[in-house]
């Protein structure tokens, strides 16, 4: 029997491969997957009183989910906020990537290292230190005024949406930076040099060839950064005041001071599904795009 | 390659002041002699690092990071040795599968990692503190992990160890001698940037940790009082060096004996 176990073992290369990945595995089940399964059935549940939860099935936590104008509305707040900081994101780091792969000749590597130094410091640091430059006592406010430019501290810089967008836009930065270079160095620069001598505009070489080419980085980091902003707490909390407020944090009072662990919940489990079904429809619609263009 | 191209080294350029700036103004308020993070600085003091010394409540939080860092990145690591080998070695069915589900952690917003975990743990009527928080942070950690260890065994002469089995080594020999030593750049990055990962994570550590706070949790406490923000700002600053030299120790060991880094800084595309 051991016997048979052991040529079995060293035949198949599945049972090797599987044999170390169980940790990994069993870490992601224990930890992940019967977590999210638990939380997903307490969704079904009511709370009662503040420690007591009445475990008979029921959906009426996501009707009270729709049914409260707050949560849909910082539901989809959060999305707008996401989809801004997403867009603005690889908007401004595309440039830089394209520079650093195509115009930098020597040290690309430190270049890199430089560019994604600063997000090896603490998140939390970085977002507060977006609370010392816009706050109404802040860097910008105190400049301004010591500069005679302003009388009054300019408010809608603080507490509010626009605060929380450059924050994330900042935060996330090399989440966009890191794929998009690696897809823009990959390409090709001969096929661009050709193109340009068969006549094509610098404008139409973008947008026929190295655009296309570096579709699969833009997608990552769409992504790699819409995902987790859709669930950012930090940023909201410490720079959102009542206008920047994000799903999250209501999710966090649910659990935390109001005590309704059953609607936090279905917050949840209706956040971690609006995520899901965006990410389907970006990784559909890259699907259609790159077989258009092959 | 392009020609010169000023404008876009201009754009860059502004861009990295961007990315910098910010940060750089922790630092540079905590030797301000003033309760305000304002211009124009008022004087230059160290008062603020003297008082951050003197914070008992610090060194217990500080000390609690260390611990759950130093375990979440050995056990991480550890974990994500085997997998990233399972993955670079072997050719297997549901590969991309078992993938997907490996970086799940890092592609889930973290609040909700954070509250799963807060639901399990309570209805296993365990109390809160730094074990789920190291738990999670172990999940968390581990992905990151695993994609730089993968960017290190990928591209290695598995022949090698082959060899080492047919003159007779077993698996733990030929582990220890032969496949180790190649993979231990890999490993110390691995082990150095989880630490760094964990030791400034604070969703899970704010949803798990009750009443012993990490380093994180313990500056969020004091974020909210004006008067205690100039020696957060220093314990900022001090974490600030502290963190940067360490990544670049890293990523240093990372590029050790490896010709091209492709993706260079542990993230890296999965095609």
């Amino acid at each position: 029997m051991l016997h048979a176990l052991q040529k079995l073992y060293a035949k198949s290369e599945s049972v090797r491969a599987y044999t170390m990945l169980s940790p990994a595995l069993i870490l992601i089940i224990l930890l992940m997957v019967i977590p999210m399964m638990l939380m997903l059935s307490f969704s079904f549940f009511t709370q009662v009183s503040f420690v007591e939860i009445d475990y008979t099935f029921t959906i009426q936590r996501y009707i009270d989910f729709f049914q409260k104008n707050l949560l849909v509305t910082l539901l989809i707040k959060s999305l707008k906020i996401s989809f801004l900081v997403t867009l603005i994101t690889l908007l401004t780091a595309y440039p830089v990537c394209y520079y650093i792969a195509f115009y930098v000749k020597k040290n690309k590597m430190l270049w890199l290292v430089l560019l994604t130094l600063p997000f090896w410091t603490s998140y939390l640091l970085r977002v507060f230190s977006w609370k010392i430059i816009l706050g109404t006592k802040g860097v910008i406010n105190s400049s301004l005024i010591n500069a005679g430019l302003l009388s009054e501290p300019l408010t809608f810089l603080m507490y509010s949406e626009t605060a929380v967008i450059i924050t994330l836009t900042h935060a996330w930065a090399a989440f966009a930076l890191l794929p998009l270079y690696v897809s823009l160095e990959k390409i090709d620069f001969s096929l661009i040099e050709a193109a340009r001598d068969l006549g094509l505009s610098r404008l139409e070489v973008f947008w026929k060839i190295t655009f296309p080419l570096s579709l699969p980085g833009v997608i990552g980091a769409i992504l790699i950064i819409f995902i987790p902003t859709v669930g950012d707490y930090v940023t909201p909390a410490l720079l959102g005041g009542t206008d920047g407020r994000m799903l999250s944090n209501m999710i966090q009072a649910y659990f935390g001071k109001i005590n309704n662990i059953p609607l936090g919940a279905a917050s949840a489990t209706i956040m971690l599904i609006t995520v899901a079904t965006v990410t389907m429809i970006v990784s559909y619609t890259t699907k259609k795009l790159t077989q258009r263009i092959s | 390659m392009e020609q010169k191209n000023n404008t876009l080294l201009f754009y860059t350029l502004l861009y990295f002041v961007f990315l910098y700036l910010p940060v750089l103004f922790l630092p540079l308020f905590s030797f301000n002699d003033s309760d305000y993070m304002s211009f124009p600085l008022s004087g230059f003091t160290t008062e603020h690092y003297v008082e951050m010394w003197e914070k008992t409540n610090l060194h217990k939080a500080l000390w609690a990071s260390i611990k759950v860092g130093v375990v979440a990145s050995v056990v991480s690591t550890t974990i994500a040795l085997f997998a990233a080998k399972a993955f670079s070695r072997y050719k297997f069915r549901g590969e991309s599968v078992s993938y997907g589900a490996i970086m799940m952690p890092f592609l889930i917003p973290e609040i909700i990692l954070a509250v799963s975990i807060l639901v399990i743990w309570l209805s296993l009527g365990f109390k809160l503190g730094l074990i789920p928080v190291t738990l999670g942070h172990i999940l968390f950690c581990t992905p990151f992990a695993m994609l730089i260890l993968i960017a290190r065994i990928e591209g290695f002469d598995f022949s090698l160890e082959e060899a080492s089995r047919d003159l007779g080594e077993n698996a733990w020999g030929t582990f220890y001698r032969v496949s180790l030593p190649l993979y231990l750049p890999g490993i110390i990055a691995s082990l150095l940037l989880s630490f760094i990962i964990s030791f400034d994570e604070f969703i899970l550590a704010f949803f798990l940790t009750g009443s012993d706070a990490t380093l994180p949790m313990y500056m969020w406490g004091q974020m909210r009082f004006i008067q205690k923000l100039p020696h957060v700002l220093a314990l900022g600053a001090v974490i600030i060096v502290f963190t940067t030299l360490i990544v670049l120790l890293a990523f240093w060991l990372r590029n050790i004996g490896q010709g091209k880094d492709k993706a260079g800084l542990g993230i890296k595309i999965h095609e």
